[in-house]
């Protein structure tokens, strides 16, 4: 085998292909070329490291040094200076937002450091293209054990006693779910899948797919062994391209060295692994509609039981679970049920993978345990909110969840302790916010996703959710009525209770949760026509200083509709009625004269 | 695959050039490559000392570069660390760097006339 002094490892994930990592590849190949170093110093494509918003980023091993934001223009000194003469370039490092301090090496960013990887322990480390990479790190010795040493019930009762959870959404228990799969009688039982992933913002599944794709086709095998299942599907939303080229890449590469196939570890068990492509509606996440989906049908819900380890696809038993799940399960395979049980909370074991977005200083993928408060998420590892700006609100579980205000930052998440407060753990995505974000427009944002991906079988949802969504709109816009809170609550309970599908029923959550934290808000909207935060247009009143006034007139001149005019004493002011809004004048005032708000 | 043994066969060989990546690794040899460095032939020290290893199949040796220690006069300079131990020659040369890798890398005897 070639030996090779360095690894350069490239971040290939979609995040960083998106910010043109490509041309930075094969601008280092070029130069290492031209150098003479590329028999030396080996180019490695990975998938997603979870600092998508600074990439592309590089690693170079042995030393372990983190480049961000790195350019094609970047390269050649990082061949010259580093990979030459073996000075890293500290320009490229990575600077911590708010101490400016520059940090030289992978393990020493804190974003990285306060992680726990389980779920995504190769991504970022291996290239997914490279079945040798993931069998070096224990790759399929899970599967190699479970099928020359262990019996379907001992998988199913290992799987029990970790304590797994369902990372898709329910945090259902997932050795019970094999259990129920695996007593439904039937000759033809099947396992899949679900990498729809249609929580706007969430990602965990897709990097999963994109960076370690062989530890689902390893999980799923080892199912199939469990529950009886010889074929597998993977579904995944069309808009994963990349997902999708590396699955199957995998999937061929799988067969080919035999983990996929006939007699699997001269053991007698079969399994082999198909990937389906979803148009991507976020009902088809719903596993009975998903099912629906695969067998080439409309993607619509049915309602449960029957449940599919029971009536799945085809009408034959069937085991599903989310991308994540499954990747937890290699490791409490091959480290036992009692490793993974010291991470996590009594009733949440383990980790979950967290997509952190919104006002935060370091956005993307965060593996923690169970149990680590929303605080040391959004300070500690992602390193607080930029600009000085105070927390408002975490919204977890996407359009099915809620907001946690800041007197919770410091409640262990677990998927029980997420439910008591109004919100759920949801597929992972979490979206900081802070005080200039209106509550009220927040629970409008994610109804009217809810109500644009409703499928409209049943009324509850198809017609519940847009009076909801229409009462809101009227709030936002100033027109708001007394009374509108309590049919805002009448109409979420009864959509909750009648709702056909897990998409209706948890579609009020944000409105609920907003309402219960932030119902002065609501009222203000209402009652006093104001927007609190401002940022509801139509109750935007623009005011004019009078004392910082200098009466340049230069806002005037700039209002397009002419609001504003000169007043006797010099000064100008602001005709509210005319006030479109615009905010023109508030950025021009040489003087910080105008400000919005009550 | 067949069998365990299959696998875990694949798997030692797959962790050979993993090993880089994860930290590990048994000794380590730096070859200064500064400006006067590679002008003394630092880059031919250090193709010999990879090729070498490469020839030997030796395991969890990182081979890695630095900028000038400052002892321009000795170069080309080399640094080896390995049980606790480190070691500095100068005024390397693609032929003594070979006979270095045998002597201290696998012999584990440092080669005491090139010691500065
Ligand atoms: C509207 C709706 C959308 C969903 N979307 C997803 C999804 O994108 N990915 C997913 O894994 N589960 C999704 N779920 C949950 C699935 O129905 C199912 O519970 C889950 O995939 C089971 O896997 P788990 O037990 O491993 O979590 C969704 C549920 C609903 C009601
Ligand atoms: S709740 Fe909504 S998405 Fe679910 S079946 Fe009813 S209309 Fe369709
Ligand atoms: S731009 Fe500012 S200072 Fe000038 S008239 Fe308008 S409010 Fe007064
Ligand atoms: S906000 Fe826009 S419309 Fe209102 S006064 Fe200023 S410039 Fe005119
Ligand atoms: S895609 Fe590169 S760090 Fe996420
Ligand atoms: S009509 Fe179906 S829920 Fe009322």
């Amino acid at each position: 085998m070639e030996f090779y002094r360095a690894h350069i490892l490239i971040c290939a994930g979609a995040g960083c292909i998106s910010s043109n990592c490509l041309s930075v590849k094969s601008e280092l190949e070029k130069q290492l070329k031209d150098q003479g170093l590329d028999k030396e110093i080996m180019v490695v494509k990975t998938g997603c490291i979870g600092t998508c918003d600074i990439g592309p980023v590089m690693i170079v091993y042995p030393e372990g040094v983190f480049y961000c934001n790195v350019q094609p223009e970047d390269v050649k000194e990082i061949v010259e200076e580093h990979i030459l003469k073996g000075r890293p370039v500290k320009r490229l490092m990575y600077t911590v937002p708010t101490t400016k301090k520059v940090v030289e090496k992978v393990d020493e960013i804190d974003f990285l450091k306060g992680q726990t990887r389980i779920a995504l322990r190769n991504c970022g480390v291996i290239n997914p293209d490279r079945i040798e990479e993931y069998i070096a790190r224990n790759g399929y010795a899970a599967l190699g054990k479970v099928l020359t040493q262990m019996k379907p019930k001992e998988v199913i009762e290992e799987i029990k006693k970790s304590g797994l959870r369902g990372r898709g959404g329910g945090g259902f228990p997932t050795g019970l779910k094999w259990e129920f799969a695996a007593k439904s009688q039937s000759p033809q039982k099947y396992v899949v899948c679900n990498a729809d992933e249609g929580d706007p913002g969430a990602f965990m599944d897709r990097s999963i797919l994109e960076g370690d794709p062989h530890s689902i086709i390893e999980a799923m095998a080892i199912a199939g062994y469990a529950i009886g299942a010889s074929q597998g599907y993977v579904y995944v939303r069309a808009e994963y391209p990349l997902a999708v080229e590396r699955l199957g890449n995998a999937i061929e590469k799988a067969r080919e060295f035999g983990f996929l196939g006939k007699n699997i570890f001269g053991s007698g068990f079969d399994f082999d692994l198909e990937i389906r492509v979803g148009a991507g509606a976020f009902v088809c996440g719903e596993e009975t509609a998903l099912m629906h989906s695969i067998e080439g049908r409309r993607g619509e819900p049915r309602p449960r039981p029957p449940f599919p380890a029971q009536k799945g696809l085809w009408g034959k038993p069937t085991l599903l679970n989310n991308v994540e799940t499954y990747a937890n399960i290699p490791p409490i395979i091959l480290n036992g049920a009692d490793w993974f049980t010291q991470y996590g909370t009594e009733n949440s074991k383990g980790t979950k993978v967290f997509a952190v977005a919104g006002d935060i200083n370091n956005t993307g993928l965060v593996e923690v345990p169970m149990g680590t408060t929303l605080r040391e998420i959004i300070y500690d590892i992602c390193g607080g909110i930029p600009e000085g700006k105070k927390f408002k609100a975490a919204q977890t579980g996407g359009p099915s969840g809620g907001c946690i205000p800041e007197e919770h930052l410091d409640i262990p998440i677990d998927y029980d302790s997420l439910k008591e407060i109004g919100s759920m753990m949801g597929s992972g995505g979490l979206i900081v916010m802070n005080e200039d974000n209106c509550m009220v427009d927040v629970a409008r944002f994610f109804l009217e996703f809810t109500v644009d991906e409703s499928c409209g079988k049943c009324t509850p949802c198809r017609v519940g959710t847009r009076r909801m969504l229409e009462i809101l709109e009227r709030i936002t816009k100033g027109e708001g009525k007394e009374g509108d809170i309590e049919l805002l609550e009448r109409l979420a309970k009864n959509i909750k209770a009648t709702a056909l599908c897990g998409l209706g029923q948890t579609a009020p959550n944000p409105v609920l949760s907003t309402l219960r934290f932030f119902r002065d808000e609501y009222e203000a909207h209402i009652k006093d026509k104001i927007c609190p935060a401002g940022i509801c247009k139509n109750l935007l009143k623009f005011k004019i200083n009078a004392e910082k006034c200098k009466g340049c007139g230069i806002c005037a001149k700039i209002c397009p509709v002419n609001a504003i005019s000169k007043g006797e004493d010099g000064k100008y002011i602001i005709d509210n009625e005319k006030c479109i809004a615009c905010g023109a004048c508030a950025k021009k005032c040489p003087f910080d004269a105008i400000g919005k708000g009550a | 695959m067949k069998s365990l043994n299959e696998l875990n066969e694949l798997k030692k060989k797959a962790q050979e050039y993993m090993n880089l990546r994860e930290g590990k690794e048994i000794a380590r040899v730096t070859v200064a490559m500064g400006t006067c460095g590679i002008a003394a032939g630092a880059r031919e020290v250090l193709t010999a000392v990879m090729d070498e290893i490469k020839k030997r199949n030796l395991q969890q040796i990182t081979v890695t570069q630095t900028s000038c220690p400052g002892r321009c006069s000795e170069e080309p300079i080399v640094i080896v660390e390995m049980d606790g131990q480190k070691v500095m020659y100068g005024k390397m040369d693609a032929e003594k760097a070979r006979k270095m890798v045998v002597q201290h890398l696998v012999n584990k005897t440092i080669c005491s006339e090139w010691v500065i």
